[in-house]
């Protein structure tokens, strides 16, 4: 792998009214050629419909270390769930 | 009866430059510069190995008796084969096969759309398979003519030896015998000869993007759709025939 190219993180819409979901990463040395590989490595079975490709540099993610501050607070405030309704039959999820 | 011939022969043609370009394209497979592109490489290695199987399961309809697609691919010699010459020369290094993909790609482009004219309505229906698979294909060799030719001085070399080394070989995409001729006449084939113009526009205008020379007045080689072929086929035909050869008829 050269140097100059770069990684990038592959999210494929399954189909239509489908979120994006991740899939994967590959390395390429520019956006177009992202979108030509994400095509040949992650539909090649018809998985997708649309492809989003990211630099991976461009994600900012959340640490480890964050996990004590980010969440903890949350597990004693159980009303924020959604647990306690009674759910229409319509509605399939929530 | 005379025609139906030649359209078996004629369908056989084409097979033959899908198949043997499919299996050059293939040697890339766990060979290509990293593991996206042998990825990439190797799809577009079977789609042309899936339209050999297209173009010779009709012939073999053509045929009748025993004859399958299989017939075609792996129990003829080198003189029976009929591609043009440009689709068995090794695979060379990664600018050479990008660069007769290239040139392949946007010649098929352009064939395949006026295969979609054929009054042969099987022929018209592999071309609208194909169409949508050589606008991909294309869309990647493009790509990455302009990327070799703008990245380094050794891409860009690279770049011009192959083009120096193929265009020897690219007349012969547009050069038709009379059998041919006479399909073209009867609506079934592609008038190869009316693509070569806007073939050459569009080469040349890419090749003077990324400052690639195209040779000029250089002297053409032919002989593949006579079965005259380079030393090369022989030794891809005795790979990708070996099986067949070994276990006749062996299957999975």
């Amino acid at each position: 792998m050269t140097s100059h190219t770069q990684l990038y993180e592959i999210f494929i819409r399954s189909q239509r009214g489908l979120d994006h979901k991740h899939v994967g990463s590959l390395h390429a040395d520019d956006a177009e050629q992202a979108l030509q590989y994400a095509r040949d490595v992650y539909t090649r079975r018809s998985e997708g419909v649309s492809i989003w490709a990211v630099k991976s540099s461009d994600i900012a993610a959340s640490q480890e270390s964050d996990c004590g501050s980010f969440y903890d607070p949350l597990d004693d405030k159980p009303y924020r769930h959604a647990s306690h309704y009674d759910l229409p039959d319509e509605v399939k999820s929530l | 009866m005379g025609t139906e011939i030649s359209v078996k022969e004629y369908v056989v043609r084409l097979g033959d430059d899908a198949l043997i370009l499919g299996h050059r394209l293939s040697e890339w497979c766990r060979n290509a510069p990293f593991l996206e592109e042998d990825l990439a490489l190797s799809n577009v290695a079977l789609d042309f190995i899936g339209r050999a199987r297209m173009f010779y399961t009709y012939a073999a309809e053509l045929s009748g008796q025993d004859v399958t697609e299989d017939t075609f691919a792996y129990q003829r010699d080198c003189r029976d084969f009929k591609n043009h010459l440009i689709h068995e020369l090794p695979r060379g290094d990664f600018a050479f096969t990008m660069v007769r993909q290239y040139f392949v790609d946007v010649y098929s482009l352009a064939f395949m759309t006026s295969l979609l004219e054929s009054s042969d309505s099987r022929l018209a229906a592999i071309a609208g398979k194909a169409i949508k698979e050589s606008e991909y294909h294309l869309r990647r060799s493009e790509e990455w003519m302009m990327r070799l030719g703008e990245s380094t001085q050794e891409s860009h070399r690279r770049l011009q030896s192959a083009v120096d080394e193929l265009w020897r070989f690219t007349g012969e995409l547009f050069d038709q015998d009379s059998p041919e001729r006479e399909l073209v006449s009867n609506g079934v084939a592609v008038d190869t000869r009316a693509l070569e113009a806007e073939w050459n526009q569009t080469i040349t205008a890419t090749m003077s993007k990324i400052s690639i020379e195209i040779p000029k007045d250089e002297l053409q080689v032919t002989g593949g759709r006579e079965g005259k072929h380079t030393e090369f086929l022989g030794f891809l035909l005795s790979e990708l025939q070996f099986l067949q050869r070994a276990y006749p008829g062996l299957e999975w």
